[in-house]
Parts: C-alpha cells; sequence; structure tokens
C-alpha cells in the first residue's frame, strides 16, 4: 500500500490520505475486510499529526468506504457499486469545476466548451 | 497500582497570570488532550518558559489553575510521569551516561536501565563521556533519553529541539511518534523554530508577550489561513473582514488572509506556521 504526500499540493494532507485510500479500494488493491494500518501508525510513518489521519479515517469511514472498531482497527467496508458510481462523479464534476472557472476567466462560451468535451469524449 | 485516570487532557492550564518587573504573563489558557502532540510557539521573551515552569510547579502562578495528568506537578506521584527536557543541558560537566543510568535508577522509581541503555545506542552516545565533551546534540538527545527512560506520559520539552542540526531533529521526531504511538501519553513542545513542528503537531498554540494569541489544531489552522500577495490596488478589492494582517513593501503587499472569507477569484498562497506567526507578530492591521 503506498500513500504519497505532497506539501506542494493545493489539497490539505488530510485530503491526499482519503483520496489515494479511495482509490486503492476503488481498484481493487484493498478488499472487504482488509485490515488498514492503524491511525497512529500511519501519522507516524508518514511524519504528520495523528489528528490528520483521525480525519481522514473518519472521512473515509462517513462515505462508507472504510469500518473503525474501536480496539480493533478500521478495515475495508462491504463495496457499493452506487457508491463507487457517486465518487466518480464527484470527482468528474470537481474537474469541470475548475475547466469552467478557466473558461471564464478566458470569456470562453459554454457552447465551445461543449463542443470541447464532446470531441475530448470521443476520441 | 494507580487509579485508571479519565481525565481527557494531560494537561489543562486555565487563566493563569504572574507578573514580573516588565514582563506579565496574563489569562493564559490551553489543553493538551492525552494522546497528541502540542507545539507551544513565540518569540524569545513571549513567556513559553514561565508557562512551562508553572505546568511543572516550579514557578507559582499569581492566579488560574493548573491541572497535569488530571492531578498538579506539586504531586511526586505525578512528578514521576513527566518526563522534562529544558533548553539548556541540565547535567553537570564531569558526569557521564553510565553514571547517570546509576543515580537516575535511585531517583525515579519507574527507571528502566534496558530503555535508557537502548535510546544511547540508538543515539551513539558513548556511556564513559564526560558530558563537557559533548555536543549541543548529544547532549539534548541524552536529555530526552533520561526523560523517556522512566516511563513518562507527558514529555514536556523547552527549546529543545532548537539549535540542532537537521538529521539529530528528524531522529529526535521518529522517538516522538514512536512514544504517541501509546495513546494515553502526550508532548508540549516549546520552539521558536517551527518547520520541524508542522509536520507532526497536532495542536498549536501560539503565545504573544504573555498572551495566547491562539490555540487549536494545528490543520484547522493551516486551512483557516492563507497568504494573498498583489499590489496594494488589488489589495482594496479584497472584502475587509477577510483580511488578517498586511505587510507592505514598495512593491506591493502582502497579506494574512482568511479563506472562508476570501471567495474563489483570488489565488492563495499556503500559509506556513512561520508565516502566520510573522503575520501575527510584525504585520499590520487594517483599519
Amino acid at each position: 500500500m503506498n500513500i504519497i504526500i505532497s506539501n506542494s499540493s493545493n489539497k490539505p494532507i488530510y485530503e491526499q490520505i482519503t483520496n489515494q485510500i479511495k482509490n486503492i479500494i476503488i481498484a481493487g488493491e484493498m478488499t472487504t475486510g482488509d485490515v488498514l494500518p492503524s491511525m497512529r501508525l500511519l501519522a507516524k510513518e508518514l511524519r504528520i499529526s495523528v489528528i490528520t489521519t483521525k480525519r481522514a479515517y473518519e472521512e473515509l469511514e462517513r462515505e462508507g468506504f472504510i469500518e473503525t472498531v474501536t480496539g480493533k482497527g478500521s478495515f475495508v467496508a462491504d463495496k457499493n457499486p452506487e457508491l463507487l458510481r457517486e465518487e466518480h462523479l464527484k470527482r468528474i464534476e470537481e474537474h469541470l469545476i475548475h475547466a469552467c472557472d478557466i473558461a471564464k476567466v478566458a470569456k470562453i462560451s459554454e457552447e465551445e466548451l461543449a463542443v470541447m468535451l464532446k470531441l475530448i469524449y470521443e476520441e | 497500582m494507580k487509579n485508571v485516570n479519565l481525565e481527557k487532557n494531560s494537561i489543562v492550564v486555565d487563566k493563569i497570570s504572574k507578573h514580573y518587573d516588565g514582563f506579565s504573563l496574563e489569562n493564559v489558557s490551553f489543553k493538551l488532550p492525552k494522546g497528541c502532540i502540542m507545539g507551544f510557539i513565540g518569540e524569545n521573551g513571549a513567556g513559553k518558559s514561565t508557562t512551562i515552569k508553572i505546568i511543572l510547579d516550579l514557578v507559582k502562578q499569581e492566579s488560574g489553575n493548573v491541572s497535569v495528568l488530571g492531578d498538579n506537578a506539586k504531586n511526586a506521584n505525578v512528578r514521576e510521569d513527566i518526563g522534562v527536557v529544558f533548553d539548556e543541558g541540565c547535567f553537570p560537566d564531569e558526569i557521564n551516561a553510565d553514571n547517570l543510568k546509576n543515580s537516575f535508577k535511585y531517583i525515579y522509581k519507574n527507571w528502566d536501565s534496558n530503555v535508557f541503555d537502548d535510546y544511547l545506542k540508538r543515539f551513539s552516545i558513548p556511556n564513559k563521556k564526560n558530558m563537557k565533551d559533548f555536543s549541543r546534540g548529544m547532549k539534548m538527545k541524552l536529555a530526552i533519553a533520561v526523560a523517556l527512560s522512566h516511563k513518562a506520559k507527558l514529555l514536556v520539552l523547552d527549546e529543545a529541539t532548537s539549535g540542532l542540526d537537521p538529521i539529530v531533529r528528524e531522529q529526535i521526531l521518529d522517538v516522538f511518534m514512536e512514544f504517541i504511538q501509546n495513546e494515553e501519553n502526550s508532548i508540549l513542545l516549546s520552539s521558536h523554530i517551527v518547520s520541524d513542528l508542522e509536520k507532526v503537531c497536532d495542536y498549536i498554540t501560539f503565545i504573544h508577550e504573555g498572551k495566547i494569541l491562539l490555540s487549536k489544531e494545528k490543520d484547522l489552522l493551516m486551512e483557516e489561513y492563507g497568504l494573498l500577495k498583489c499590489s496594494k490596488k488589488e489589495l482594496e478589492n479584497v472584502p475587509q473582514d477577510a483580511i488578517e494582517r498586511v505587510r507592505e513593501n514598495q512593491f506591493g503587499v502582502e497579506a494574512l488572509v482568511k479563506r472562508n472569507k476570501i471567495g474563489r477569484a483570488f489565488t492563495i498562497d499556503k500559509a506556513t506556521l512561520e508565516d502566520i506567526m510573522l503575520f501575527m507578530i510584525r504585520g499590520n492591521k487594517v483599519c
């Protein structure tokens, strides 16, 4: 399991962790019931605050990716296909917002943008 | 066997004040939850050491309360559970690590010579060399080894990592992270060098001229503030309540801003802990 923290990323560290663990789960590298490293171990290895790893795990738990059992640790939760689709949609939305922001700054119209998207998708 | 301690915080400082000629500590309050590391930052002379001495019951406060591990550092049992490292090596010149080992086993009830030997080996500290021939880094590592060899639950370090080279600081941070693998343990770390604190601290408490400017989770602090670099003219378009502090130069301005109030129209750089500290102390408020 690889988790790489970038200091130059604009994303907060907890979000970098949640995203990477999500990717690991979505890619099937870890499956239902697999044990995740403890929050304190992860903090130690990555040299970050325990509160940061705790927050990352809480986020993953809230979104249904993992389950945490007090005293036993955190496990990969049952995979829910709806959830995964939702997750992908959310990411696409993020990128599209970014694209739209750039378009607005450059005064590129909605139509032009739509044409571009269509072309790229069909590529 | 001691009672199981249900207190959530290892240190609670509640409105302590202390006045000296030319310096006063006023209404200082903060909490260090168990299992966490707190960075206690501020300039030289801001009141860090005075606060730490009051926590350790080495100096008596004029008002306010301090609770350490659910009790008071006056209590010998509580003192057993605190590992302390001060800025200046506090061991006599003509003493070596073996001498210390032989003395401390009579001082601390929970002293563990095996643990101490392990740290000496790990930190490459010679057993027979006299303290006066130690480098600053060696002295600090030895003091930390002592602090960690009597099963302390709370580590208090006053400027212990300042003036050490990056390799030694790294080794020490490793040891800290191991220490808090036990969620009952916690660390209060005072420093004016903030860069390495940024990495591992859970909480930041910032003291300036004897008053607490802020005390909160580090992650929230880093998310709350950002740096905006722009021209004076552009700054006028920034919502006034988003601007925390400003520093001007001949060619533009830099502002410490609150991210949630500024909107997406501006490009905001990350503010490091050092930036936040500098702006809070040296920056101007916009009126």
